[in-house]
């Protein structure tokens, strides 16, 4: 099936469950092609495992595109692996060498628990939008859009916010496991928005103390989530988010 | 047999949803809290409809089988989404985005249906909008448009190539506060296997938690599938790898009829198969037509390079055939036009089965502009492609990224060689004006239903439909049905009806392990993808078709008898969600074969090669073929056909016409 030339070791993380002791698993590959994605090299491996009668790695995937942030795997010491601005599924094989040796392990944090092989939960991230990152406005509500003009480079600004892909790679990147990247991102996104401000401090309070009750770690600014992030999704991000729960503390309680 | 009434509103064209909806019975809503929906799927449609429900005040219980909500497949939508707001001040109206609906779906859709959609597609976005959707601005403030093909008007709202991420993320939010709020509770990793019917009304459904392999029957007063499209029965296609039908297949097979299964969308513009190891598509959006130029060299099998093919050697064969429309046809014509060159021995790159899509005419254009607005007097050619890079970047730069990516080329120094793949299903199950198929109770919004696009849908209109269906439709048309439910008390989760559904989906994951084969799922899958690209594709013809019947018949027999499921029922185990849908996509895969053959013409996105023009164009019959082909399922995999007749009263069916 495969159509190229380069072989490779595998040392993959292998659990059977969040309860079960994992380990690194070597599986050696040939015949992979360079143009293949690396998501379909490990098609390539579970078809073989699965014909050899064993069982296939575990990985999260859907879009195979760069947007659905489903594709959590650590490569190589680095998430999403060793290209800066993308994702697992957009990682092609063109980047590794003929006889390279490639270690995949899944994200690693206390609030991320490893399901099976390289799957993690990351529902905490839906728990901390449901404590506030939305806009409380029912459907049928709205205005006219046009009603509400907002300059271009503020929209263009909360959209760079708002393409956060909720992957995790910002936290699995993180030695404190710290969610600031992905939850500042909501935060600022909303709060440049005119139609964000009315629950500005009261989003900001909820969300960060929710991301606390999940077990996510400080944040140290050491900027290895930005440096990480397949979005590009900015530091400057935090700031705003910091700021804006400093300020929230000498809102009146009645604005909150 | 179940009735196929369409419950068209009686009265005129404009006024029927506006009439429906003002006199549409109500729910207390004291009431409504003792009212449960099922939501399967939280797309655009279902997140919309769910959070839109709850925030009404019903209860509702959200499924999908992703480990979170906003990774719905709508996530992946790039370009836009249309809205009737006339902007741009260019002639747009609630009536001529209706009008291009029904003329780009070939006139094989329900005038009533469009008609409604063009009406509440404004409210979508001014609905987006107060959720902070940050869709693209002018300086000035207000909303930008793009035009998308099919249309003379700019009507497509987007955000860069992102539309869909931010949209969905948007009706997310929405859901996520109703999670918060504890009125509507998700259940992520979780897929529907069956719709349980009690009494002849769908009352719930049996879900397997993917986690741990247990099947929960969950029950309701009402049950919506908004559980997507089913383009993954191709195999390859621009879907997302977990795409599936099963949910409507399923309810097909409980009695809900399948709408025009064989209307299927290939998209004109996408990067090419560049090997067997390929696992899907990537489509580069229709936006890009806007400012790309698509050609091929005018001489046969020219083996040289884009750039050193001069200008009066290329062949923009779009614009030459079509010069009304040029780039800007819809798809369905674009696709074919796309293969006509190839298979005529005109293709470009290693596998001739691409074209170029050049950007340099309107970078450079672009770059003038941008020159003339910096202050830049006569600018040589270098200044402005230099300038010109960054209109196109801010425009398209997520896409320019992702082609080169995948190919390893840089799309900003060469053209961009793309060529038709799979997208999107016109199809789907069929259901009324209220959006209720045929089984009482149970509804389908959003790409799983077959209603508004008829043969062909328009870009950027997929994203309306969703959330039209779901913000502005459903919470209406469902009051009518549940309005009559208030004395049902709560569905009885030990009734035989859900013990038999749950054996049912027991019993088909059991004999999946017994069989012990010796091929992989995807094996099946890529089998049957081959056999309905060749036969069931962009071009279909009578003796191909009935091979392809035949063919599917056989391999269903094979992976029966001899798939490898690895693996256990009880634990975390994708293969055999693989094996759950496959085994669907291959009963469907007939199912859209027959259809295609029943449907002697061709219309948008299915051509038949007897049915054409002679200058190579779709003919339709409309004595013959102008109705709905709504299929009803039996005993053995049989189907049998009902038809519901279109009428045309508001508009002139017509050839359709490009030129
Ligand atoms: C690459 C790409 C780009 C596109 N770009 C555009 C565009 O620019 N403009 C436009 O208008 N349209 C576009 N489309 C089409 C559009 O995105 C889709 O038609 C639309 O998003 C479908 O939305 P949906 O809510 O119906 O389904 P989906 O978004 O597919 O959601 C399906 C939901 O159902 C759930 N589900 C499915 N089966 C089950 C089951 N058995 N059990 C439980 N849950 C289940 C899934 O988990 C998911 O939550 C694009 C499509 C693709 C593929
Ligand atoms: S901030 Fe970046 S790394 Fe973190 S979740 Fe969002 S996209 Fe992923
Ligand atoms: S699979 Fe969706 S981002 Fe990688």
């Amino acid at each position: 099936m495969s159509t190229g030339n380069m072989n490779l070791t595998l040392k993959i993380w292998r659990q059977k469950n969040t309860k079960a002791k994992g380990g690194l698993v070597d599986y050696k590959l040939s015949e992979i092609s360079p143009d293949m994605s690396f998501l379909e090299m490990f098609d390539v491996l579970n078809e073989q495992l699965i014909s050899k009668g064993d069982e296939p790695v575990v990985f999260d995937h859907d879009c195979r595109e760069g947007i659905c942030g489903a594709c959590s795997m650590y490569i190589d010491g680095r998430p999403h692996g060793p290209k800066d601005g993308i994702t697992t599924c957009q990682l092609h094989m063109r980047s590794f060498k003929d006889g390279d040796t490639i270690v995949v392990e899944p994200w690693r944090a206390k609030a991320f628990p490893v399901i099976k092989d390289l799957t993690v939960d990351r529902s905490a991230f839906d728990r901390v939008i449901a404590a506030g990152g939305f806009i409380s406005v029912n459907t049928g509500n709205a205005q006219d859009a046009n009603n509400l003009p907002i300059p271009k480079v503020q929209a263009d600004s909360a959209f760079e916010a708002a393409a956060c892909i909720g992957c995790g790679a910002c936290v699995a990147t993180c030695k404190n496991a710290s969610a600031m990247l992905f939850v500042s991102a909501k935060i600022s996104q909303l709060a440049q928005l005119p139609q964000g401000q009315p629950e500005r401090y009261r989003r900001v309070q909820s969300m960060v103390a929710q991301m606390d009750a999940e077990g996510f770690g400080n944040c140290t600014n050491t900027g290895a989530c930005e440096a990480e992030c397949p979005k590009g999704i900015s530091l400057e991000n935090i700031a705003r988010m910091n700021r804006d729960f400093y300020s929230a503390k000498f809102v009146s309680e009645e604005d909150i | 047999m179940a009735e196929l009434n369409a419950h068209i509103p009686e009265g005129e064209l404009t006024e029927k949803w506006t009439k429906l909806r003002s006199s549409m019975p109500l729910v207390n809503p004291a009431n409504k809290r003792s009212i449960e929906v099922i939501v399967v799927g939280s797309g655009l449609a279902g997140a919309s409809a769910a959070a839109t429900l709850a925030e009404m005040g019903y209860k509702v219980k959200c499924f999908c089988f992703q480990d979170s909500p906003r990774r719905a497949h709508s996530i992946a939508a790039q370009g836009g989404i249309n809205a009737a707001k006339n902007y741009q001040n260019d002639g747009d109206s609630t009536y001529r985005l209706f009008y291009d609906t029904i003329k780009g779906g070939d006139y094989r859709a329900r005038e009533a249906n469009v008609h409604r959609l063009a009406e509440v597609s404004a409210n979508i976005i001014d609905q987006c909008v107060a959720q902070g959707v940050p869709l693209a601005r002018e300086y000035g403030g207000l909303l930008d448009n793009r035009s998308f093909g099919g249309t003379q008007v700019q009507r497509t709202f987007y955000a860069a190539g992102q539309t869909g991420q931010q949209l969905l993320l948007g009706a997310y939010s929405a859901l996520e506060r109703q999670i918060g709020m504890g009125k509507v509770e998700m259940f992520t990793r979780h897929e529907m296997l069956e719709v349980v019917v009690v009494d002849g009304k769908a009352r719930g459904i049996i879900a397997r938690n993917l986690l741990t392999g247990e099947l929960e029957r969950h029950s309701g007063h009402a049950v919506l599938l908004c559980s997507g499209g089913y383009g993954n029965v191709f195999y390859l296609s621009t879907n997302a790898m977990g795409s599936n039908v099963t949910a409507a297949w399923k309810a097909h097979k409980k009695g809900a009829f399948f709408g025009n299964p064989c209307y299927t969308q290939i998209h004109p513009t996408c990067i090419p198969v560049s090997g067997d190891h390929q696992s899907k598509l990537t489509l580069m959006s229709e936006s890009l037509r806007n400012d790309g130029r698509i050609w091929v060299p005018k001489k046969k099998d020219d083996t040289r390079k884009a750039s050193e093919i001069p200008e009066d050697e290329r062949d923009y064969y779009l614009e030459r055939r079509y010069p009304a429309f040029g780039n800007l046809v819809p798809r369905d014509v674009a696709s074919r036009a796309a293969k006509e060159r190839c298979d005529a021995g005109y293709g470009v790159g290693k596998s001739k089965l691409a074209v170029y899509l050049d950007f340099k005419a309107n970078t450079e254009r672009y770059g003038r502009i941008e020159a003339n607005v910096q202050n830049i007097h006569n600018p040589d050619k270098e200044t402005c492609m230099r300038l010109g890079r960054e209109v196109i970047k801010e425009k398209y730069g997520n896409l320019f990224d992702m082609y080169a990516q995948i190919t390893g080329e840089d799309p900003y120094e060469l053209p961009m060689r793309i060529y038709p793949a799979v997208h999107y299903t016109m199809g789907g199950l069929w259901v009324d004006y209220n959006l209720m198929t045929t089984v009482p109770g149970l509804y389908a919004l959003g790409e799983a239903n077959f209603s508004d696009h008829g043969a062909n849908r328009l870009g950027a209109s997929a994203l309306m439909q969703g959330l039209a269906d779901g913000y502005f439709v459903i919470p209406y048309t469902i009051g009518a049905y549940l309005s009559k439910e208030l004395a049902t008390k709560p569905i009885p989760q030990d009734h035989p009806a859900f013990v038999e559904a749950e054996a049912n989906a027991k019993g088909i994951i059991d004999k999946f392990f017994a069989i012990k084969g010796t091929k992989t799922v995807d094996h099946f899958h890529k089998k049957l993808g081959k056999i309905m690209w060749d036969k069931c594709g962009m071009a279909r013809n009578a003796k191909g078709l009935t091979e392809a019947i035949a063919e599917i018949q056989e391999l269903r027999k094979e992976f029966w008898s001899d798939v490898r499921v690895p693996g256990e029922a009880n634990e975390f185990n994708p293969e055999l969600e693989k094996a759950g849908r496959v085994a669907d996509f291959i009963e469907l895969g007939e199912l859209m074969c027959i259809d295609a053959l029943n449907r002697n013409e061709s219309c948008g996105g299915h051509f038949r090669e007897e049915y054409q023009t002679e200058e190579g164009e779709a003919m339709r019959d409309d004595e013959n073929y102008a109705y709905v082909a709504a299929w009803e399922f039996k005993e053995g995999v049989k189907f049998e056909l009902h038809k519901e007749e279109l009428k045309f009263e508001n508009i002139k069916v017509a050839q359709r016409s490009y030129k």
